[in-house]
């Protein structure tokens, strides 16, 4: 296993880039520490895949070092750097049974044979596919194509890093459940050092130890699943992670009291006078409905169960906020007021996050 | 209007893809096929689009007998999983093809084009070619010509499956109230119970070929009539437990026992299974009635503002979601709650006994 080094890296597709809009990949350092498993999480277009392409070696940077253990493989190829990839659809040899192509890279490696065979019965209890092994992979269902996958990634002990891209996509959700939860258990026995690719934010939050938010080719927060749902540093953060993200209202805010469209609220915290465009961010999570004239003036407009919770729609003078209610709380439409639980207020300058004062 | 399927079958290469089926939708409803892959979804759906010919049965649109008619002399839309547009045409054009198809005058096409265009927030990009979208434009721009079409069906295949995580979230919100207006009868096909519940409407639950349950969506989820329904609407899968009733007490796999109270008092004595929601099972006892197991943690997985909590109970695999930041340790023993109220009973054939009280109050 190895600590991975990213230096001044950055990267573009164009030949000769001019501006930093030019750069899908904008100048990064970082330290991913050796046996953490991270997740790289994102919409299409953040430069997550570039990144991941970078650390693989299928992809040269335009600027900056690549170290693996400290040592520079900015412009070694892929097979040099000793890595196990798992794509988002299954690469498996169909005319070979599973049995083989879970032995493959061990068999490419020289590995002993008794060891191959005991390492292939470990990797297929692991992915749920022993009575399967002597079955070809031809005409396996494309979810177990994909465990095959999985399982030939985690096969090798001594890899530097694991790296997957997307890998439960074409997974049904039972499934992923499965996998995901065998992936954690194998990361927590073995300690690999795991990056991981995905735009589903359960995957991501559910994974992981440590999460990197990509947005616009720039990496926006990097932080437990807990710091990214309490404080995101960006406005983006509290979109892109939470169903639904975070509600956003333009206030302005002078020390402990915030005014949103001449309604002042209490803020709990001192922020000092943030300049620029000043937002409050709010989870649903931390917002309740009540009757009254205590709050922002709402009116309901939808209530969604989804089960395990109640997702209200509200109008607030033309912008929606989102209100989360427990599974059995009753929502009565004429409730008119929403009000925020201070700890879970958070203030924005131009998308990034105020800092409170300490008192 | 309505689509009536009555002991429609489908058969290939002697496997029973569809087994006879009897459904009746209504038009200006969105009815939600859930079930994971392979449960016949898209089989049900080109039965009822007239893509293939049932074995058996009758399909009845309108009070009169389509079977075998084909797609082309039906006024039906799809929308399928990978975004299909026409790439040399404009977004325009695209949208405006089932009409042009229909030769509906320039007038009539262009207000209905434009009024599709808005709703699907693809007003700027009429002039671009569908590839020099996103994703996500690309799917709206399939569903603006389904909706132009006018169609009395209008069959969505996944649509949603190959969009990011966000996206799907927004257009999720979006597509119900887009299709309320137009009142056709709308099928949905999913493998996630959050968007059949975020969808809301009625909800075919669907294993290996059969629908197992049919009825309002929140109804299915909380009352399923049978195991295998409890278990394709939910996410993160049911727990089960074999018990036992013996007069006044329930016994547990475990050795446990508890007072046969509630629910539980009708019961005849003899084997049942239970099954509750992992969003059920608390660390905390809250009911003084509360059942409490002894598990080994296996994994935890915190979202934020949850921690999912994978338990080995007894040798079974048991899933709980908590509120708030857990940080337990893992493989040590740990004490969880289950208030009766939550438990559904089945018999041991997997037919619901009774419903979670909570479930039929709410």
């Amino acid at each position: 296993m190895a600590k991975i080094t990213l230096e001044n890296l950055a990267h573009s597709y164009l030949p000769n880039p001019k501006s930093e809009d030019d750069f899908a990949l904008k100048e990064l350092n970082h330290d991913w520490v050796d046996g953490e498993a991270y997740a790289l999480l994102g919409s299409s277009g953040c430069g997550k895949s570039t990144l991941l392409n970078i650390i693989s070696g299928l992809l040269q940077p335009s600027k900056g070092r690549i170290l693996f253990n400290d040592r520079d493989v900015t412009m070694a190829p892929t097979t040099e750097r000793n890595i196990a990839q798992v794509f988002q659809f299954p690469v498996v040899y169909d005319t070979m049974t599973v049995r083989d192509n879970l032995a493959f890279p061990l068999r490419n490696r020289g590995a002993d044979p008794s060891y191959i065979k005991e390492r292939v019965q470990q990797i297929a209890a692991m992915i749920g596919m022993e009575a399967t092994l002597d079955r070809k992979a031809r005409g396996l269902t494309a979810d177990s194509k994909q465990k095959i996958s999985l399982g030939r990634g985690m096969v090798r002990e001594d890899v530097n890093a694991l790296l997957f891209d997307e890998p439960l996509t074409v997974i049904d959700p039972h499934m992923k459940w499965e996998l995901r939860t065998q992936l954690k258990s194998l990361h927590h026995e073995f300690g690999h050092t795991m990056i991981y690719v995905t735009h589903d934010q359960t995957e991501a939050l559910t994974f992981a130890d440590k999460v990197v938010v990509m947005f616009d080719g720039r990496v926006v927060q990097m932080g437990t699943p807990q710091q990214l749902f309490e404080t995101p540093e960006h406005t983006f953060v509290g979109y892109f992670i939470g169903s639904p993200g975070m509600n956003l209202l333009d206030a302005k805010v002078d020390g402990d009291t915030a005014v949103i469209a001449g309604t002042q609220i209490s803020l709990g915290k001192g922020f000092g006078t943030p300049s620029g465009k000043t937002e409050l961010g709010i989870r649903p999570e931390f917002t309740s409905l009540q009757f009254g004239d205590e709050g922002l003036p709402v009116t309901i407009k939808r209530v969604e169960d989804v089960g395990r919770h109640k997702i209200v729609r509200a109008d607030f003078q033309g912008t929606e906020i989102n209100i989360i209610a427990a599974e059995g709380e009753s929502i009565s439409p004429d409730m008119n007021r929403v009000v925020f639980d201070t700890a879970g207020i958070n203030v924005y300058s131009d998308s990034w996050r105020v800092a409170p004062l300490v008192a | 209007m309505s689509l009536v399927l009555e002991g429609v079958s489908k058969v290939v290469n002697g496997q029973a893809h569809i087994y006879p089926t009897d459904l009746t939708l209504q038009s200006g409803t969105m009815n939600v096929l859930l079930g994971p892959t392979s449960s016949g979804k898209t089989s049900l759906m080109r039965l009822m689009a007239g893509l293939d010919v049932p074995n058996t049965g009758k399909i009845i649109w309108d009070g009169k007998d389509v079977t075998g008619m084909r797609v082309q002399d039906r006024r039906i839309a799809m929308v399928y999983q990978q975004f299909i547009n026409y790439p040399s045409m404009t977004v325009y054009e695209n949208i405006a093809s089932p009409m042009r198809l229909l030769k509906q005058s320039a007038a009539q096409i262009d207000a209905a084009v434009k009024k599709a265009a808005d709703l699907m927030k693809l007003g700027p990009f009429l002039d671009r070619k569908p590839l020099e979208l996103s994703g996500g434009q690309q799917q709206r721009c399939a569903l603006a010509r389904a909706l132009v079409k006018d169609a009395g069906l209008v069959l969505l295949d996944e649509p949603l499956a190959n969009l990011d995580y966000k996206l799907r979230e927004e257009l999720r919100a979006e597509i119900p109230r887009i299709f309320e207006e137009a009142g056709s009868i709308f099928v949905y096909a999913t493998t996630e119970p959050e968007e059949a519940l975020l969808l809301g409407g009625n909800t075919a639950a669907m294993w290996e070929g059969k629908i197992t349950q049919f009825d309002k969506t929140p109804t299915v989820y909380r009352q399923p009539v049978n195991a295998i329904t409890a278990r394709v609407f939910s996410d993160p899968p049911m727990n089960f437990l074999n018990i036992r009733k013996s007069g006044d007490s329930l016994l547990f796999g475990d050795g446990q026992t508890a007072a046969a109270s509630g629910t539980f008092a009708g019961l005849g004595d003899g084997k049942y299974m239970a099954g509750f929601r992992p969003n059920h099972l608390e660390l905390q006892r809250h009911d003084p009635n509360a059942l409490e197991f002894t598990g080994k943690l296996n994994v935890t997985e915190i979202t934020g503002s949850e921690t999912f909590i994978h338990l080995d109970h007894d040798g079974e695999n048991w899933v709980g979601l908590v509120h708030g930041v857990k940080n337990l340790e893992i493989g040590a023993s740990l004490n969880v709650y289950l208030d009766p109220k939550h438990v559904y009973i089945f018999s041991e054939d997997g037919t619901s006994v009774a419903p979670a009280s909570y479930a039929i109050a709410a």
